[in-house]
């Protein structure tokens, strides 16, 4: 009798489960992962879809970083990756490769017989801002080689003060602050003005959490930090923005909107993207997504402290969305001081 | 005579400074928890309210709420006292009844005390591996309630040992001298006496599992979702539906790294709020667990 009674309630429960798992099929989720550089920008834009919608369709955001979305986005996980610098070559390859097991192709429903393919679409830009604490009455401007000097690994144990850079300088000890290897942020200032990518010293403060940064700078007369532009323009009082000399430029640019959006703040401003996966564009859902990104980006992107595109720049994106220019017009390695017109015209390449 | 006073003088003056000593390891402890609780509300305390509560995360500081967060987190803590405890309760029990002591036993028991101190960074790489690219959970909420329960698990198997051993002998030959089974005397002696202590031990491990952050990174907690998984009850048959466990999930202490790590100031209050709804959740769930040992120990008549 009780062993009757226990295996139908065992028979109950696997029904029960069966019910459950049959029910997740469904559902209209745009699934985004990756930079929490461009985090902000989707998040707001997220934000303002459902929004609109009514909640109808649902949109997911998550921050794993630009290299751990990327590898996402390739197995065909999630439908749009944030990425604060282009696709490389090797995440390329593994887009390519995905949904190849030895020689059949599996294909799932982001995943096409030549893998995963994609759209890049600029979205704003981060303009990287060097700081000095408000009391540093020495500094005015930095030349691009004086920050090399500072920042270069050879300076590693040996730059430890100001005058060792440029002799009109006190004689006062230099406290460096920057970004953690692991940011975006880091690989684009060191390929900036170290000339190579994750070329850096080491012994300097270094945080992922830019607020740490703040903090640092903001409480030591001899420091000098770097981070995105949003992080000034929020505690403005507590730092000063230093304008940057370019490589071979004799005038001063500073770190501003205008300057950003003009092309003229070299070489620490760079575009930030995001990635569509080619085959989520067959959903309506994702398309009205990136409609509406691009069309609503001049306004959400300044409210969260970034610097937008040129609206010229984003009806141009437009158009390759629709068009369905498929590939990066970076052929899989950063580059520094590119101009958007420009690549944006650029033949894509998977 | 005057010797004697003397070595009593000394001990006394031996007993005071050690008086002042603990006093003062305990003050500092205290002293480091008080100033971060009253931090933390000072600077929280402020941004709740019914909205901080029922409001999705939100580029605007003033907007933005926890609603996701604590759901997520509940919901995912539901699952994992329900991988955890009935597969803990029934570990332990055989262990501590059933198993015959031997190398083996010994080797399992050792085990199972190092599993309580691995870092909870490693219980997420491996639920990354396991639940997630071979049994293809996905990011949902199940797998975070599998992943932390399995974090917890050592703890609640070690606190069902301890609460098991604690019961007397005698109990066990009196159920055997009346002719029932091994069984009889766990269900109906054992683990009814002991259960005040399973659950206390259950509870303290659930607030640790509540706290935890990296596991849920590692498999794929998300950070933006403005919208809540579907509800467990509906008003149409069957009425339970369990589609919320493969729904995708935040927790609270993501949410509130987030906000830490925002430009804006105004975020970093959400973040100061978050935390002191998260204290103040754990601080409750222990407050359970010691009514619940209360509970127990008032039924207990031997």
């Amino acid at each position: 009798m009780q062993a009757q009674r226990i295996s139908r309630q065992i028979l109950g429960g696997v029904a029960l489960l069966a019910v459950m798992l049959s029910a997740h099929a469904a559902g209209t989720i745009i699934k985004i992962d990756g930079s929490s550089t461009v985090y902000p920008i989707t998040e707001a834009v997220a934000e303002e879809f459902q929004k609109e919608g009514k909640g109808k369709i649902q949109v997911t955001v998550g921050i794993s970083g630009t290299g751990g979305g990327l590898k996402k986005f390739c197995r065909g996980e999630i439908d749009i990756a944030n990425a604060s610098r282009p696709i490389l070559a090797k995440e390329m390859e593994a887009c390519k490769k995905a949904g190849f097991d030895g020689t059949s192709v599996i294909s799932g429903p982001r995943i096409g017989p030549n893998g995963v393919e994609y759209i890049e679409l600029p979205v704003a830009f981060d303009a990287l801002t060097v700081v000095v604490n408000p009391k540093n009455d020495w500094i005015k401007e930095f030349k691009v080689e004086e920050l090399k000097k500072m920042w270069e690994p050879a300076a590693q144990g040996k730059i430890t003060k100001w005058n060792q850079v440029n002799p009109a300088w006190p004689d006062a000890p230099l406290k460096l602050f920057g970004a953690g290897s692991d940011s975006g942020t880091f690989d684009y200032f060191t390929d900036a003005i170290n000339g190579k990518e994750k070329a850096s010293r080491g012994d300097y403060t270094a945080s992922e959490d830019d607020n740490v940064l703040v903090q640092g700078v903001s409480q030591d007369v001899n420091a000098i930090g770097y981070f995105g532009l949003a992080y000034y323009v929020e505690n403005k009082g507590k730092l000063k923005a230093v304008p940057i000399i370019a490589k071979g430029a004799t005038k001063a640019v500073e770190p501003s909107l205008g300057t950003v959006m003009a092309g003229t703040y070299q070489p620490l401003a760079r575009p930030i993207f995001i990635y569509v996966n080619a085959k989520s564009m067959a959903k309506p859902e994702v398309k009205a997504f990136v409609t509406f990104y691009l069309k609503n980006a001049t306004k959400l992107v300044k409210e969260v402290g970034y610097v937008p595109l040129g609206e010229q720049h984003y009806d141009q994106a437009l158009k390759n969305f629709n068009s369905k220019k498929l590939g990066t017009g970076f052929a899989g390695k950063n580059e520094v001081g590119v101009l958007l017109d420009e690549l944006l015209k650029r033949e894509g390449k998977l | 005579m005057h010797s004697v006073q003397k070595i009593i003088a000394r001990n006394k003056l031996a007993d005071g400074i050690f008086v002042v000593l603990g006093l003062l390891a305990l003050s500092i402890g205290i002293g480091t928890l008080l100033a971060l609780i009253v931090d933390l509300a000072l600077h929280g305390a402020p941004r709740l309210s019914w909205q901080f509560f029922t409001s999705f995360p939100s580029r605007f500081a003033d907007k933005a709420g926890i609603l996701s967060a604590w759901v997520g987190t509940c919901m995912v803590m539901l699952v994992t006292a329900a991988c955890a405890v009935p597969l803990g309760i029934a570990a332990g029990t055989y262990l501590e009844e059933y198993a015959p002591k031997h190398w083996v036993t010994d080797i399992i028991e050792i085990n199972i005390a190092n599993l309580a101190g691995v870092p909870s960074i490693v219980y997420g790489l491996m639920a990354l591996g396991l639940f997630i690219y071979q049994f293809n959970l996905g990011q949902t909420v199940l797998t975070a309630g599998l992943t932390l329960g399995l974090l917890i698990l050592p703890m609640v198997i070690i606190a069902t040992r301890e609460s098991v051993r604690s019961i007397p002998r005698n109990i066990r030959e009196a159920v055997y001298a009346l002719g029932g089974t091994q069984w009889q005397s766990i269900r109906d002696h054992v683990l009814p006496y002991s259960m005040g202590g399973i659950l206390t031990g259950v509870i303290i491990a659930m607030s640790r599992a509540i706290g935890e952050s990296a596991p849920v990174i590692t498999i794929g907690a998300l950070t933006f979702i403005a919208f809540l998984p579907p509800a467990p009850l509906q008003a149409v048959p069957p009425f339970v539906s369990f589609e919320w466990i493969t729904s995708p999930y935040t927790v609270m202490p993501i949410q509130m790294f987030n906000w830490v790590s925002r430009p804006q100031e105004a975020f970093q209050a959400n973040a100061a709020a978050a935390g002191l709804v998260l204290l103040l959740m754990t601080l409750l769930m222990n407050g359970i667990a010691i009514y619940l040992r209360y509970r127990f120990r008032k039924r207990i008549k031997w």
